[in-house]
């Protein structure tokens, strides 16, 4: 938790923040609606004798206020996948399309892939990559239980990714969900903080800021790329985009999230970031009692 | 281990395990990530997508597009115009996968789409997950369970069950929410439900 203190300037009451970080967190389920419909869910569930509440901001998000179901036939089925609550809101962000082309550079294990490919109606090619390959067997077998036929499993560096294999065209639009500090996942794994050095923060700020490059030059112009970390640091979030918007040609842009949120900050210990930064959105766990989380929206503009 | 993962006691070609997911845990284990082991390649991450018909095909044994469509149609009734959308590829000896996106043939990549259908054998197999995907849109060849015989069919035992279809391969439904579901595959085999479903979707209710 001290580590959460160098924070105590930039989070409006912390004193909140941080009651909320030592809190546990309620498990959530998303309906798959590639293989069924909300509703239909919502009923496997009464049947099951499961209680659920919705979360109003996104359809098919459902909290499951008493403690992890068993095995339950919606599950077998492939109609549910369990993902954390602000873990639903890169997809969203990334808003594809039908038939698309996307990339999900940091990919494994799935969550957002197989959300992706819900949104798009399981069309279109979607390239979901991955470095490491015991977690890329986690996404396929994600994959395959909830019925995706649209996305096709890359293992590389997501630095170094290459457009060949499938078509050579650029992309849609490209999420990079990177690897980063975690410290927004306190109340999911109290332990989460353990390894916490700032050598570590600025090591994978590195890797975050070469797969953000590379996506920002695989996705066409006027296409989307969505860049998300579930930690705090100013470092892997703000600091990153700034580096990005000197890079590549791009911009940081607005979008609409429903849920409580902090705009991204411009200034962090003596260093300032371009001023677009402040339209990547924090979210605190305090804000809707959900883990921590930062999201940005970049279009990429030549 | 791949080979206590298939399910399949009777018919030990399969028994390399059948999901992507074995696959990958093999590979992680030290496995070197071949396909098949009875058919050794050196390629394991290359698709290859089927032609569409006999006239287009190169390898004799590599089954066509044509003749996927036509089996799901013959078996289960499956409309061809059901896997409009979708284009097949083989990877290692038999194995098709179904994927909705595009890309150059042959690729090399870790998966495509979805594990398909196992087919150079003599009867040909779908997997669990197209079952679960488009099995709704079959019409013969399906069996209806109850509630306690699908609890009997995901923890991976065979039962007897009356039938006076086809043998072989079927499709298990039971119902959910007001609907018959389709569940997975079974091998209907002398007055019996084989459970075909692979050990990493086996569930104990
Ligand atoms: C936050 S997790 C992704 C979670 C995933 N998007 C989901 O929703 O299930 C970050 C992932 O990035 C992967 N990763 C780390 N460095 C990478 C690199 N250089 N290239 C590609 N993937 C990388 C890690 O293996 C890890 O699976």
């Amino acid at each position: 938790m001290e580590t959460l203190e160098r924070y105590a300037d930039i989070v409006e009451d912390f004193g909140a923040f941080r009651a909320a970080c030592e809190r546990p967190l309620p498990s959530v389920v998303r309906v798959n609606t590639i293989k069924t419909t909300v509703e239909r869910a919502r009923a496997a569930l009464d049947e099951a004798g499961i209680a659920f509440e919705p979360r109003e901001w996104h359809d098919g998000l459902l909290a499951l206020p008493d403690d992890q179901p068993g095995t339950n036939w919606p599950y077998v089925h492939g109609w549910l996948h369990g993902q954390e609550e602000v873990s639903a809101v890169p997809a969203r962000v990334l808003d594809p399309h039908p038939d698309e082309r996307v990339w999900d550079a940091c990919a494994a294990p799935g969550s957002k892939t197989t959300q992706i490919a819900a949104l798009t109606g399981d069309s279109g090619t979607l390239v979901a990559t991955d470095n490491n390959l015991g977690r890329l067997s986690a996404l396929r077998s994600n994959a395959e239980r909830l019925g995706v036929t649209s996305v096709a499993v890359t293992h590389e560096d997501a630095r170094n990714h290459s457009l060949k294999p499938f078509d050579g065209a650029a992309y849609d639009r490209a999420l990079v969900d990177a690897p980063c500090s975690c410290e927004g996942t306190i109340r999911k794994n109290p332990d989460a903080l353990e390894d916490w050095s700032l050598d570590h923060v600025q090591g994978i700020a590195g890797v975050q800021k070469g797969v953000l490059r590379r996506a920002v030059q695989t996705t066409r112009t006027g296409g989307t790329v969505v860049y998300s970390t579930c930690t705090f640091a100013p470092e892997e979030n703000e600091a990153v985009l700034d580096y990005v918007l000197e890079a590549e040609p791009c911009d940081v842009v607005d979008f609409e999230l429903p849920l409580e949120h902090a705009p991204g900050v411009t200034e962090w210990e003596g260093e300032q970031f371009d001023d677009r930064v402040r339209a990547a959105n924090r979210i605190y766990p305090h804000h809707n009692d959900t883990g921590g989380f930062f999201c940005a929206k970049l279009e990429v503009t030549g | 281990m791949p080979g206590d993962d298939s399910g399949e006691s009777d018919e030990h070609e399969d028994r390399a395990g059948e999901t992507a997911a074995e696959k990958g845990a093999e590979r992680d284990s030290g496995g070197d990530g071949t396909e098949n082991d009875k058919v050794p390649t050196n390629d394991g991450q290359r698709f290859d997508r089927l032609p569409a018909t006999d006239a287009e095909r190169r390898d004799p044994e590599r089954p066509t597009r044509r003749e996927v469509l036509e089996w799901w149609d013959e078996r289960f009734g499956v409309d061809p115009s059901v896997f409009a959308d979708h284009t097949f590829w083989e990877r290692g000896r038999g194995k098709v996968w179904a994927f909705a996106g595009s890309a150059e043939t042959p690729v090399e990549t870790e998966g495509l789409g979805m594990t398909f259908l196992r087919t150079r054998r003599e009867h040909w197999k779908p997997t669990l997950e197209a079952v679960q995907r488009f099995g709704d849109h079959a019409t013969r060849n399906v069996v209806a369970l109850s509630r306690a015989e699908a609890a009997t069919f995901v923890a991976g035992r065979d039962q007897s069950l009356p039938w006076d279809g086809d043998w072989g391969f079927l499709v298990v439904t039971h119902e959910l929410a007001g609907e018959e579901e389709p569940l997975g595959v079974g091998l209907y085999v002398h007055g019996e439900l084989r459970s075909q479903v692979p050990t990493g979707r086996r569930r104990e209710f």
